[in-house]
C-alpha cells in the first residue's frame, strides 16, 4: 500500500472508531470500551443457556434476555445449585484467567517482532503481585541493556509488557504492534527500538522515560484478566513520563481484545493519539482528543 | 517508648500505639506493603499482648490521627457517648473482649456499649479476636434498617441484585435483574454499578430500575452506584433514587482521593431527605474495603484494619441502610490469598456490626488473588452464620463489567436453604405472590427469568 492508501484506510478506521467512542465513552477514561453491541462477545462452548431451562415460560423472550448481556443468565439449576456444565464452564474461564496471570509470554511472538527482553525488579510472580512498586523499577541490568541497545531521545518509544496477563500479549500483539508502527509511520513520527519488559507495571514507563528520555512512551500491557476474557490488553500513553508522573497524566485505551476494541483498530488509533500528544505537548486529562 | 512485651524470652519495644496496632494485626499483604506489619509471629504476639493490657482510655488519649488534623477523627471523637464511655474507660481491651463474648452480654448490651466505643477501640478489640469470636459476637447483634422495606432482622439473609453490564445496556441490565428476581435475589437493593459516570446515563438507569420495581410491585429499593456528585445531579434532574451511594475511606485524605468530604456527604444527605424517593429513615448505601487508603497514599502509617474501622465510624453518623465491605476487590497487594480475605471479611463484618451498622459483605476476589470460588463459598457460610444482613448476588458470581467474582444467585439461595434463613419479610411475601417461593423454598418456576418478559 502507498502512504496515501494507508492514510485513506486510517481515516476510515478513525472515523468509525470516533463514532463508536463518542457513543461509548471518552478515550481517556480507564474502563470498558466495548465494541460488541451488547458486550455479549464471550467465547463459551460448554453450554447453551437457552436450551438449559426445561420449560421457560417465554422461550423467545428468554433468548432475547440471554443475548442482551454477557452475564451468565438463563443457566438454570438443580435444587439451588448450578448445573454441572455451567459450573465447569465457570471453572474453565477462571483457569484461563489464573493461567494468564501466572503464564509467560510466548517467546516466538517476541522474536517475531525482534523484541529483546528486560526485567523489572519484581523477582517472581508472588512478589510481583504483593509489591506493585517493584514492577515499576527496572533492574540495573535492564537499564544498561536499554542504554546499549536503544536510541536516546526518540520521538516515540514503544514498550510491551506482560503485566497481569501474558496471554493478552500472545493474543493481541501480532495485530496491535504492526498497526501501531504503520500508523506512526503514516503520521511521519519516528520511533525508537521497541522492547519487552517482564514483570512490568504501568508506571514502569516513568523509569523508562528517565533512562531513554523519549517524548512519548506507548506501553502495551496485559490487563487484570476477567472471566469474559483473559486476553484483554491496554495501551497506556504518556507525554514525557518521568519520575513523579501522576496517573492522570496518562491516556489509556483499555479493553483491547477480539470481543472489545479490535486490536488492529486500536493500533491505528494509538498513533493518532500520540500525534496529538506531540502537537499539544501533554497527555492524560489535559489532552484534547 | 510506648510499651514493651516479652514473648518466649525475647523483649519487644513499641514506640507508639500506631506501631502496636499495626503489628497486632493478623498477616495482611497490605500492612506488609506499607512496611508496618510485624516481621514475624513472635513480634505479632508481643504486640497483641501489649494491646490486650491497654485500657480504652489509653487508646482514646493516644489518637492515631489527631482530630485537629483529620475530619474523620473529629466525626468519630464527637460521636462517642460520654456516659457509656465513662463506665467502661478503665477496661482493658482483653476485658472488653471477654465481656462481649460472655453470656451476660446480649445484643442489646452490645449495641449500648457500641455507643461508648471509638473506631480505634473496636479495631483494637478485633485484633484480639479469633475468627470464631468474630462470628459469635457479630451474630449477637441485630442491626435492622428501613428504606422502602426492612432488612437485617434475625433469620433474614437479604441480597443485593447486582445486574451490571459492560456498556450499561438497559435491556441487558434488566435481563440480569429478572434472573436475580427469579432466584429470590434483590431484597436488599437493586444496585447497578454504571460504566458511564454521566448524569444522563445514571438517571436513565435510575428510571429503568424503578420501572421494573413499579411494573412488578417489588418491595425493594433502587440505587445507581455512580460518584455521589453525579447521583445528586441526576436526582436534582428528577432521577428516582431510593438510596444514595458513596465509597468511604477512613481518613480525610483518603476521602479526598474519592472526591468527597464530610460537607459533601451532609449536602447529599439533605438532598435525599428532600428529593429521595424512599420514606427512609435510612437512605445511604456505603461501600468500604481494607486497603483503599494505602492505595491512595492516604493511610498516614495506620494499618488497614484500623482505617477500615474508621470508615464505619464515619458511616454510622449517617444511619445508612446498607454498608458493604467489598472485601476482596482491591487485590493481592492488600489481601494476598483466601486466608487473608476470609479473615478480613469476618473482621469487617464484626466491626461494622459493633458500630451499629447494617453490614453486608461483597464476598469476592479478583483473578490475580490466590483465591477461588470455593473460598468464597466458605466465607459465605461463615458470614451467613454470623448474621450478615446481606450478600451480593451476581449471575453465576461473574461480574462481566467489574471483572471480578462475587457470590451467585444460586449461592445465596443455597445459604438460605442450608441455614434456614429467609429473604426480607415483605420481599418473601412478594416472591410467594409471584409463585417463586413457598414456605421459604424456591418453587418449580424459580430460575426462569422469562416470567418477567
Amino acid at each position: 500500500m502507498s502512504d496515501i492508501q494507508v492514510n485513506l484506510l486510517l481515516e476510515k478506521v478513525m472515523a468509525e472508531l470516533q463514532k463508536r467512542l463518542q457513543r461509548e465513552m471518552p478515550v481517556e477514561a480507564a474502563g470498558a470500551i466495548n465494541n460488541a453491541e451488547n458486550g455479549a462477545a464471550n467465547d463459551r462452548t460448554l453450554f447453551d443457556p437457552v436450551s438449559m431451562l426445561p420449560n421457560p415460560r417465554d422461550k423467545e423472550g428468554l433468548a432475547e434476555l440471554v443475548a442482551s448481556t454477557p452475564a451468565r443468565i438463563g443457566v438454570w439449576r438443580t435444587g439451588t445449585r448450578p448445573l454441572t456444565k455451567t459450573m465447569l464452564q465457570f471453572r474453565c474461564d477462571h483457569a484461563a484467567a489464573v493461567d494468564a496471570v501466572y503464564g509467560e509470554v510466548n517467546p516466538t511472538i517476541l522474536d517475531q517482532f525482534h523484541l529483546f527482553t528486560v526485567e523489572t525488579s519484581f523477582e517472581d510472580t508472588e512478589n510481583y503481585l504483593k509489591r506493585p512498586d517493584r514492577g515499576r523499577i527496572l533492574t540495573d541490568a535492564a537499564v544498561a541493556k536499554l542504554k546499549a541497545r536503544c536510541m536516546e531521545k526518540p520521538q516515540v518509544q514503544v514498550v510491551v509488557s506482560d503485566g497481569l496477563s501474558a496471554s493478552a500479549i500472545d493474543a493481541n500483539l501480532a495485530d496491535v504492534l504492526p498497526a501501531l508502527l504503520d500508523s506512526l509511520k503514516a503520521h511521519k513520527l519516528s520511533s525508537g527500538t521497541p522492547f519487552f519488559v517482564r514483570g512490568g507495571r504501568v508506571a514502569a514507563m516513568d523509569h523508562i522515560g528517565e533512562v531513554l528520555k523519549p517524548e512519548v512512551v506507548v506501553l502495551l500491557i496485559g490487563e487484570r484478566p476477567g472471566l469474559v476474557t483473559a486476553d484483554s490488553m491496554s495501551a497506556y500513553m504518556c507525554y514525557k513520563p518521568r519520575k513523579g508522573t501522576v496517573e492522570s497524566d496518562r491516556t489509556v485505551i483499555s479493553n483491547i481484545h477480539r470481543g472489545g476494541t479490535p486490536p488492529v483498530e486500536a493500533g491505528a488509533h494509538i498513533g493518532t493519539i500520540v500525534k496529538k500528544m506531540l502537537e499539544q505537548k501533554t497527555s492524560g486529562v489535559n489532552l484534547v482528543v | 517508648m510506648f510499651k514493651t512485651a516479652k514473648v518466649l524470652g525475647q523483649t519487644y519495644q513499641f514506640q507508639n500505639l500506631k506501631e502496636v496496632m499495626a503489628k497486632a494485626n493478623e498477616e495482611k499483604s497490605g500492612d506488609q506493603l506499607a512496611g508496618i506489619a510485624a516481621v514475624d509471629l513472635r513480634e505479632r504476639m508481643a504486640a497483641k499482648q501489649v494491646l490486650a493490657d491497654l485500657t480504652l482510655a489509653e487508646i482514646r488519649s493516644h489518637p492515631l490521627l489527631p482530630p485537629e488534623q483529620d475530619e474523620v477523627s473529629r466525626v468519630i471523637e464527637e460521636g462517642i457517648n460520654e456516659k457509656i464511655y465513662a463506665r467502661i474507660q478503665n477496661w482493658s481491651v482483653a476485658e472488653l473482649r471477654e465481656h462481649i463474648l460472655s453470656h451476660q452480654a446480649d445484643g442489646e448490651e452490645l449495641r449500648r456499649i457500641s455507643r461508648g466505643l471509638s473506631s480505634e477501640m473496636i479495631a483494637a478489640l478485633t485484633k484480639l479476636m479469633s475468627n470464631l469470636d468474630l462470628i459469635l459476637a457479630a451474630s449477637k447483634i441485630e442491626n435492622p434498617a428501613h428504606c422502602n422495606t426492612s432488612i437485617g432482622q434475625k433469620g433474614v439473609l437479604a441480597a443485593r441484585a447486582q445486574p451490571n453490564h459492560p456498556t450499561d445496556n438497559i435491556q441487558g441490565i434488566k435481563a440480569s435483574i429478572y434472573e436475580a428476581l427469579s432466584y429470590g435475589i434483590g431484597d436488599a437493593v437493586i444496585g447497578v454499578n454504571p460504566v458511564i459516570d454521566t448524569v444522563d446515563s445514571v438517571k436513565n438507569i435510575m428510571i429503568a430500575t424503578k420501572e421494573v420495581m413499579e411494573k412488578w410491585a417489588i418491595p425493594t429499593q433502587n440505587c445507581v452506584l455512580a460518584h455521589v456528585t453525579t447521583q445528586m445531579k441526576a436526582i436534582q434532574q428528577g432521577g428516582p433514587a431510593d438510596l444514595i451511594f458513596q465509597s468511604l475511606a477512613g481518613s480525610e485524605a483518603g476521602n479526598k482521593a474519592f472526591g468527597i468530604n464530610v460537607a459533601l456527604l451532609e449536602e447529599a444527605d439533605e438532598l435525599m431527605r428532600k428529593e429521595g424517593t424512599s420514606p427512609g429513615p435510612n437512605h445511604w448505601y456505603f461501600e468500604t474495603g481494607q486497603g483503599s487508603e494505602l492505595s491512595s497514599e492516604a493511610h498516614a502509617g495506620i494499618d488497614q484494619l484500623t482505617l477500615e474501622a474508621r470508615c464505619y465510624g464515619l458511616a454510622r453518623t449517617y444511619n445508612p441502610f446498607l454498608v458493604n465491605t467489598v472485601v476482596g476487590f482491591i487485590g493481592p497487594e492488600y489481601l494476598y490469598d483466601s486466608k487473608q480475605v476470609i479473615r478480613a471479611g469476618l473482621e469487617d463484618h464484626f466491626m461494622g456490626k459493633l458500630h451499629g451498622l447494617p453490614m453486608g459483605v461483597d464476598v469476592c476476589y479478583t483473578n490475580h488473588m490466590k483465591a477461588d470460588q470455593n473460598d468464597m463459598e466458605n466465607l459465605g457460610v461463615l458470614l451467613a452464620s454470623a448474621g450478615v444482613n446481606f450478600l451480593i448476588g451476581v449471575a453465576m458470581a461473574d461480574d462481566c463489567m467489574l471483572n471480578y467474582q462475587s457470590t451467585s444467585f444460586h449461592d445465596i439461595a443455597t445459604l438460605r436453604e442450608l441455614l434456614g434463613l429467609r429473604p426480607a419479610p415483605e420481599f418473601e411475601k412478594w416472591l410467594e405472590k409471584m409463585g417463586l417461593m413457598k414456605n421459604g423454598r424456591l418453587t418449580e418456576i424459580a430460575g426462569d427469568p422469562s416470567i418477567f418478559v
